[in-house]
C-alpha cells in the first residue's frame, strides 16, 4: 500500500532538470542517485549515514560521504546545488527543522517526500485500535521504529511556512500509480495522500526556474 | 640528465634508483635545491601501453618504497601486503605500482644520511630542510621521468595521506583519483608536540653529535628509539593498547625497579629497539619537521579551498577511522568541506574501528571494499586500467 521507492524514485527523475547538480541526502545504497546520473546526466552527490551503504555507493561510482543529516550539512556550501533530496528520510532525522533549512541553504530547491500520518488509513487505525498505527507504509512498533518525526501533510505545510519556504510543487504518491499533482493545502489531500512528494524553495529568493519537469 | 639502473646484485629485487643529474635540481619550497638527486623506489606490475595504469603510493613517515612482497634488506613481508599484491585491491596484474621513497628518507633516496656532493661526507644537518611539497615534487619528477603523463591513482595513508592531498593540490592534471586515508591537511599542535618529543630524545642523546654521528661512528640510537616509543602510543588507541596489553605483567610480581614490568612497556621497548636497526635519525628529525610544516592551506590565506581551486576535476576519496586521535576524522571532515567548496568529486567513508591510526596498515576489510570499488568504478570511468 505504501509508495514503494520505485514510485518515488521515478518521480523525483521526472522532476530533475538534466544536468543539474545534485545532492540526495540519505542516499542508502545509492538507487536514486544512479538512476539520476543515469537518465537525467545529473552532477550527483550523496550522503549516507552507514558505512556499508557509502561503500555500496563508491562500487557504483558515485561520489558520497559518509555523514549524518542532522550534523554534516554544513559540509556543503551554500547554493551548492540544483536540488537537495530527502527521500522518505525527513521522519527519521532528529532535528527536521534544521534538516529542511540546511536543505534549503544548500540547494536552490529542495525535494523532500513525506510520509502522511494524517492518511485516512493511519487515522482510521488509530481510531479502530486506539495504538501507534502499524501499516505498510510505517511497519515498525512504536518503540523500534526509525521514524521519529511523524508529520500529517498539514503539519509539513505549517513547517514550511514558518521557514518561509514556498511550495513550487506537490504530488501525491500511491504505490504502483502514476504520481497525482495536488494542491497539498486542500484538506482532502490530508486525508488521500499517503506520501507526498514536495519541491520546495525559498521565499526571499527569486522563484526557481528549474522546476519543470526533464523532457 | 636521468639515468635508470639497477641497484647492486644482491638487491636486485630491491627495486631500481632514478638519478637526476646537475641539470635537473629538485627545487625545493625553502629556496634552496638537491642535486644530484637520486630517488629509490620499486614498481610492480607493468605500465600498459597507454600508459594508464600507473597508482603511485605514498608511504608514510617511517616506511619506504616496499608496500608489497617481501623486504630486500629485512627480509619482513611489505608493509602494505593486506593491500597490494595479485587479487588484492592494488593489484600488479591489472596496475603498474609505483612507490618511491622520500626526500629526506634513508632507504636509498637522497636525505641527510647521503654524501654531500660538496663536502665529500654525510650531509647530516647540511641537509637542507624539507617539505611535503618537495616529497611531491621530488615524485612527479620519477613519473614523469617513468614516462607517465597522468596517473589513474595516487594513494597513500598518514603522511602518504598528506602527499596524496598535495599532489591534488598542486598536480590536479595529471592525477585521476586521489585517495588519502587517515591523514590531514595539517598537522595539529598535538601533532608537532609528539613529534617534538620524538625530536628532542634524539638530540639529547649524546651520540647524535649535531647530527655528525656518521662522521663520528656512532649513533644515536637510544635517542632514537624514545623517539620511536612515544611516537608509537600515538599509532595505537586506548582501545588497542588495553586488548593487546592490559595490566599484564612480564613476569610474576613486581620488581620494584624500573625494568620492563608491563607487557606494554616491553612492547614498546621492542619498538624502539628494532626501529633504530632500520632508521636513521636525521632522517626522522628531518621528516618529522617536514609532517609539522604542512600547512596545505597557509600558501592560500589558510583558505583551504583555494589549495584545491584546480582540482575539481579529480576523483577524492577519504578515509578515516573512527579511533584514530592522531589523525582524528574531524580533520578528514575540514578537508571534505573545502573540496566540496572547491566544487570537487569527494567521497568519504569513515570506518569502525578500535585500532586507532595503525588501522590504515592494517586488514580493515570495509577499507579494502570501499577502496576496492571505488577504484573499479573510477576505472570504468578513465576506460582503461
Amino acid at each position: 500500500m505504501n509508495a514503494g521507492p520505485r514510485d518515488d524514485f521515478a518521480e523525483i527523475s521526472r522532476l530533475v532538470r538534466k544536468g543539474a547538480r545534485v545532492l540526495d541526502v540519505g542516499c542508502g545504497e545509492g538507487a536514486l542517485l544512479e538512476l539520476l546520473v543515469r537518465e537525467n546526466h545529473v552532477d550527483g552527490r550523496g550522503m549516507e549515514i552507514s558505512p556499508e551503504g557509502v561503500s555500496a555507493c563508491l562500487a557504483r561510482g558515485l561520489s558520497v560521504l559518509q555523514g549524518d543529516a542532522d550534523r554534516d550539512l554544513d559540509y556543503f556550501p551554500a547554493m551548492a546545488f540544483d536540488y537537495a533530496i530527502l527521500s522518505q528520510t525527513l521522519q527519521q532525522v532528529i532535528n527536521p527543522r534544521h534538516v529542511l533549512g540546511e536543505l534549503l541553504r544548500i540547494g536552490r530547491q529542495a525535494i523532500v517526500s513525506v510520509l502522511n500520518f494524517g492518511h485516512w488509513r493511519v487515522r482510521l487505525d488509530l481510531l479502530a485500535h486506539g495504538r501507534m498505527p502499524v501499516t505498510g507504509a510505517l511497519p515498525e512498533p512504536w518503540w523500534s521504529t526509525p521514524n521519529i518525526h511523524l508529520c500529517t501533510v498539514r503539519d509539513f505545510i505549517g513547517l514550511c511556512d514558518d521557514l518561509g519556504l514556498r511550495i513550487d510543487a506537490c504530488a501525491a504518491l500511491v504505490a504502483g500509480k502514476r504520481a497525482r499533482p495536488i494542491d497539498p493545502r486542500r484538506p482532502l489531500e490530508n486525508w488521500r495522500a499517503e506520501t507526498a512528494l514536495f519541491i520546495l524553495s525559498r521565499r526571499d529568493r527569486n522563484p526557481a526556474t528549474t522546476d519543470e519537469a526533464a523532457d | 640528465m636521468v639515468s635508470s639502473e639497477t641497484m647492486a646484485a644482491n638487491q636486485a629485487s630491491a627495486g631500481e634508483v632514478m638519478v637526476f643529474a646537475a641539470d635537473a635540481p629538485l627545487r625545493l619550497d625553502s629556496g634552496g635545491q638537491i642535486s644530484p638527486l637520486t630517488i629509490a623506489y620499486r614498481t610492480y606490475g607493468a605500465l600498459n601501453r597507454e600508459r594508464s595504469n600507473a597508482i603511485l603510493i605514498c608511504h608514510a613517515l617511517t616506511l619506504d618504497q616496499h608496500p608489497a612482497l617481501v623486504h630486500p634488506s629485512t627480509g619482513k613481508s611489505g608493509w602494505w601486503n593486506v593491500m597490494v599484491g595479485p587479487g588484492k585491491t592494488l593489484d600488479p596484474e591489472r596496475h603498474f605500482l609505483i612507490c618511491s621513497n622520500v626526500v629526506g628518507g634513508c632507504m636509498g633516496t637522497t636525505g641527510p644520511s647521503s654524501i654531500d656532493p660538496a663536502t665529500g661526507a654525510a650531509y647530516g644537518l647540511a641537509f637542507p630542510g624539507i617539505t611535503i611539497g618537495d616529497m611531491v615534487r621530488a615524485q612527479a619528477m620519477l613519473v614523469q621521468a617513468l614516462g607517465i603523463e597522468r596517473l589513474f591513482a595516487v594513494v597513500g595513508g598518514s603522511m602518504g595521506g598528506m602527499q596524496v592531498l598535495q599532489w591534488a593540490s598542486d598536480y590536479p592534471e595529471r592525477v585521476f583519483c586521489a585517495v588519502c586515508i587517515a591523514a590531514a591537511a595539517r598537522h595539529s599542535p598535538q601533532n608537532i608536540a609528539f613529534h617534538e618529543v620524538g625530536r628532542q630524545a634524539i638530540m639529547a642523546d649524546p651520540d647524535w653529535r649535531g647530527g655528525d654521528y656518521a662522521a663520528n661512528g656512532v649513533r644515536p640510537e637510544k635517542g632514537l628509539a624514545v623517539a620511536r616509543m612515544a611516537a608509537h602510543i600515538t599509532y595505537l588507541s586506548e582501545a588497542a593498547l588495553q586488548r593487546k596489553f592490559g595490566r599484564e605483567l612480564q613476569r610474576d610480581g613486581l620488581s620494584w625497579g624500573f625494568d620492563a614490568d608491563f607487557q606494554v612497556e616491553s612492547y614498546l621497548r621492542h619498538q624502539g629497539v628494532s626501529f633504530v636497526g632500520r632508521f636513521d635519525a636525521n632522517s626522522y628529525l628531518y621528516i618529522t619537521r617536514a609532517m609539522d610544516y604542512f600547512d596545505l592551506a597557509a600558501p592560500y590565506g589558510g583558505d583551504l579551498t583555494k589549495a584545491f581551486a584546480q582540482a575539481a576535476e579529480v576523483r577524492f576519496c577519504l578515509f578515516s577511522f573512527t579511533s584514530d586521535w592522531l589523525y582524528p576524522t574531524a580533520e578528514s571532515r575540514l578537508v571534505l568541506r573545502a573540496l566540496n567548496a572547491a566544487g570537487a568529486r569527494a567521497s568519504f567513508v569513515e570506518i569502525d574501528s578500535d585500532k586507532g591510526h595503525d588501522a590504515f596498515l592494517l586488514d580493515e576489510p570495509a577499507l579494502r571494499a570501499a577502496l576496492g570499488g571505488f577504484l573499479n568504478a573510477a576505472a570504468l570511468v578513465w576506460g582503461r586500467p
